[in-house]
């Protein structure tokens, strides 16, 4: 009804502007919304995304607070209560092989998993996102010349070339993530390249170089923001596979040493007592795979929301 | 002797030269083939004069956008050189001054705005690169969308996606607007628009320029477009120049086949007149491996000995009202134009 009265009393366009030129322009009625505000809008209405986003921050949460939470003291061992099941005196989830409380050393070893998990994807977005913003945008020569050398890094599987990095550098946690980062600097770089090279083909870059801005103005204001998306969603997957790797070079003895606790040495070392306490054993692999599967999850649901066709 | 304007380093001035172009080449080379080259741009010269339209025309790939991008140095020309208000760019005058005074207007209104930026900052950002400051920026960006016809609060914070193809290519023209310049290059702004909002995009394009004393270089494939808004046509076949003149010259004498075949080629409104065949048949030749002789004489209805042999010079331009054309036969063509 307002509409029609609105029509009805609606004057006719001045004569002045018969040819259009200030035509009236009307915005879209929606409300405005970014690009980061409409996937934070479609984040908060995917309950299964935020569920596992849940659960990643009371891991990490739990990581962070160990000293706190942890009942016991995580390097006290105990002769006489080595491998106990679940319960035993206070022992929520039982005791190790050297009588060490499962719970708290579980809530330690999250600490440097999370950080082994973390730190090396940062340091590869950081390196292999800047490597392959500048081949992606140069082109040419330097293109080539970067991305041959990360292609040399293809030759091996991921799992091998960290063992092979860490290996030779002699293991220990700093050398564990440096083999990791490396590990990840070639995909990162290449996921970069791939999405600065189609934003680089647009137009928009032809005129802000037109509008007279240097390449280093034009690669801020123009191109991150176009490539961060990408390189975001690629980050966050990758978090749940360097979880996985950091586990699996500790249980070869190439990460963190004893008796610093870690899910993967943990898993290493209780692995022999199987038979023993079966389902004691079975928890630090529990710990990685619950981690791991979350934070995969949360890196799919992120993918489907920024993946907003604009 | 100078084929261009009779005074080239005149500076300034209502209807002296604004911007000349010389000898313009652009050559792209073409990998696994031996060292040939798509000749894009093959030495084209024209002058602009202040506050006029000068519109090209011509056949997709025939280097229209080449030569748009040359005109600002978006890609650098390999031979000729462009003298941009008496002073020659490169020599005289960096590219960056020339940016400042010269801004182009890109066909497709979507890939030429940036999807993660605010409009308002995507028109802020050319007054903000030419070192004003922020707020000052953000004052111009706000005044020029206002100029072109969006409300800056409405507009200004939405994201180019939320807009339509109207909305979207004004934007384009306030950011092209916004760094004050004197000339702006508009290659194709209005063909993937639909008719009304072309129409409307074309009167804002006319009642800017005369607001703000700009001059025009609009690229078109659209020959009604080009019509109603330019001073003076150049017609462009395979990177050359075939005829240039002023606009009712070109339209009802147009003395090169190829003009001649274009006009032709517009669907008639008189069913009387409606034909059947097309006027031209067929490709443009390869631009890599360009005919010999005249350009055009493998399609040209008219064409003798002479024209495959024979590469026929452009006359020199000779003054406002002159009309030039490249052909052998321009003087012995029948003068009737058929499609009016």
């Amino acid at each position: 009804m307002a509409e029609i009265n609105e029509l009805i009393v609606s004057e006719p366009p001045p004569l002045a502007d018969r040819a259009g030129v200030g035509a009236k322009q009307t915005p879209p009625p929606t409300r405005v919304r970014g690009y980061w505000r409409s996937v934070g809008f479609r984040l908060r209405h995917d309950p299964a995304t935020l569920a596992f986003a849940a659960i990643v921050l009371l891991i990490v949460l739990a990581a962070l607070l160990a000293p706190a939470l942890a009942p016991f003291d995580p390097y006290k061992e105990s002769i006489i209560g080595r491998l106990k099941p679940f319960g035993w005196r206070g022992h929520l989830l039982g005791t190790d092989e050297l009588g060490r409380d499962m719970l708290s050393r579980l809530l330690y070893g999250g600490r440097v998993s999370l950080l082994m998990g973390v730190l090396p994807v940062l340091i590869a977005t950081l390196i292999g996102g800047l490597l392959g913003v500048v081949a992606g945008f140069l082109g040419g020569r330097t293109n080539t010349a970067i991305m041959r050398m990360m292609d040399v890094f293809y030759a091996f599987p991921s799992v091998l070339l960290a063992v092979a990095i860490a290996g030779a550098m002699g293991g220990g946690m700093a050398n564990g993530m440096l083999a990791l980062s490396l590990v990840f600097i070639p995909p990162m770089c290449r996921v970069a390249e791939t999405a600065t090279t189609q934003v680089r083909a647009l137009d928009f870059i032809e005129a802000a170089r037109a509008s007279g801005a240097g390449t280093l103005t034009i690669i801020r204001y123009h191109v991150l923001g176009n490539v961060l998306g990408p390189v975001l969603i690629y980050a966050s997957s990758l978090v749940s596979v360097s979880v996985l790797l950091a586990s699996g070079l500790s249980f070869l003895g190439l990460g963190v040493r004893p008796p610093v606790p870690d899910w993967g040495l943990m898993l290493s070392t209780l692995r022999q007592s199987i038979y023993v306490v079966p389902y004691v054993c079975a928890l630090p692999g529990a710990a990685i795979f619950v981690t791991s599967i979350c934070f995969n999850l949360v890196s799919d649901g992120l993918r489907s929301a920024m993946d907003v066709r604009m | 002797m100078d084929p261009l304007a009779p005074a080239p380093r005149d500076r300034g001035g209502p209807g002296g030269p604004l911007l000349i172009a010389r000898d313009l080449k652009k050559h792209f080379p073409v990998r696994s083939s031996g060292g040939k080259s798509v000749q894009a741009v093959d030495g084209i010269s024209f002058s602009v004069r202040e506050g006029e339209t000068l519109g090209i025309v011509g056949e997709s790939g025939c280097g229209k956008s080449t030569l748009a991008r040359l005109l600002l140095h978006l890609i650098v020309p390999d031979a000729g050189e462009l003298v941009f208000d008496g002073t020659t760019v490169r020599d005289d005058i960096t590219v960056g001054a020339l940016r400042r005074q010269v801004q182009i207007v890109f066909q497709d209104s979507y890939s030429s705005l940036n999807p993660r930026m605010p409009i308002r900052d995507t028109v802020a950002f050319g007054p903000f690169v030419q070192g004003k400051p922020k707020g000052e920026a953000r004052r111009i960006a706000r005044d020029t969308l206002a100029r072109v016809g969006l409300d800056p609060d409405l507009f200004g914070p939405r994201y180019p996606h939320e807009l339509s193809g109207g909305q979207k290519q004004r934007v384009n023209i306030a950011r092209a607007l916004a760094t004050g310049p004197r000339m702006v290059i508009l290659d194709e702004p209005v063909s993937a628009l639909d008719k009304s909002i072309e129409a409307q995009v074309l009167n804002l394009l006319r009642a800017l320029k005369r607001q703000l004393n700009l001059t025009y270089v609009f690229i078109s494939h659209d020959l009604n477009v080009v019509r109603y808004l330019s001073d003076r046509v150049l017609v462009m076949y395979l990177g050359r120049v075939v005829e240039l003149g002023r606009v009712e010259a070109i339209y009802t004498r147009p003395a090169h086949p190829y003009t001649r075949a274009l006009l032709a080629s517009q669907p008639s409104m008189n069913p009387v007149r409606r034909i059947e065949e097309p006027p031209i048949t067929g490709d443009p030749p390869n631009p890599i491996a360009p005919p010999a002789g005249c350009r055009f004489h493998t399609r040209c209805p008219f064409a003798e000995p002479v024209c495959m042999t024979v590469d026929p010079p452009l006359p020199p331009w000779l003054g406002p009202q002159s009309h030039i054309a490249a052909c052998h036969l321009s003087d012995r063509l029948p003068r009737r134009i058929s499609h009016e």
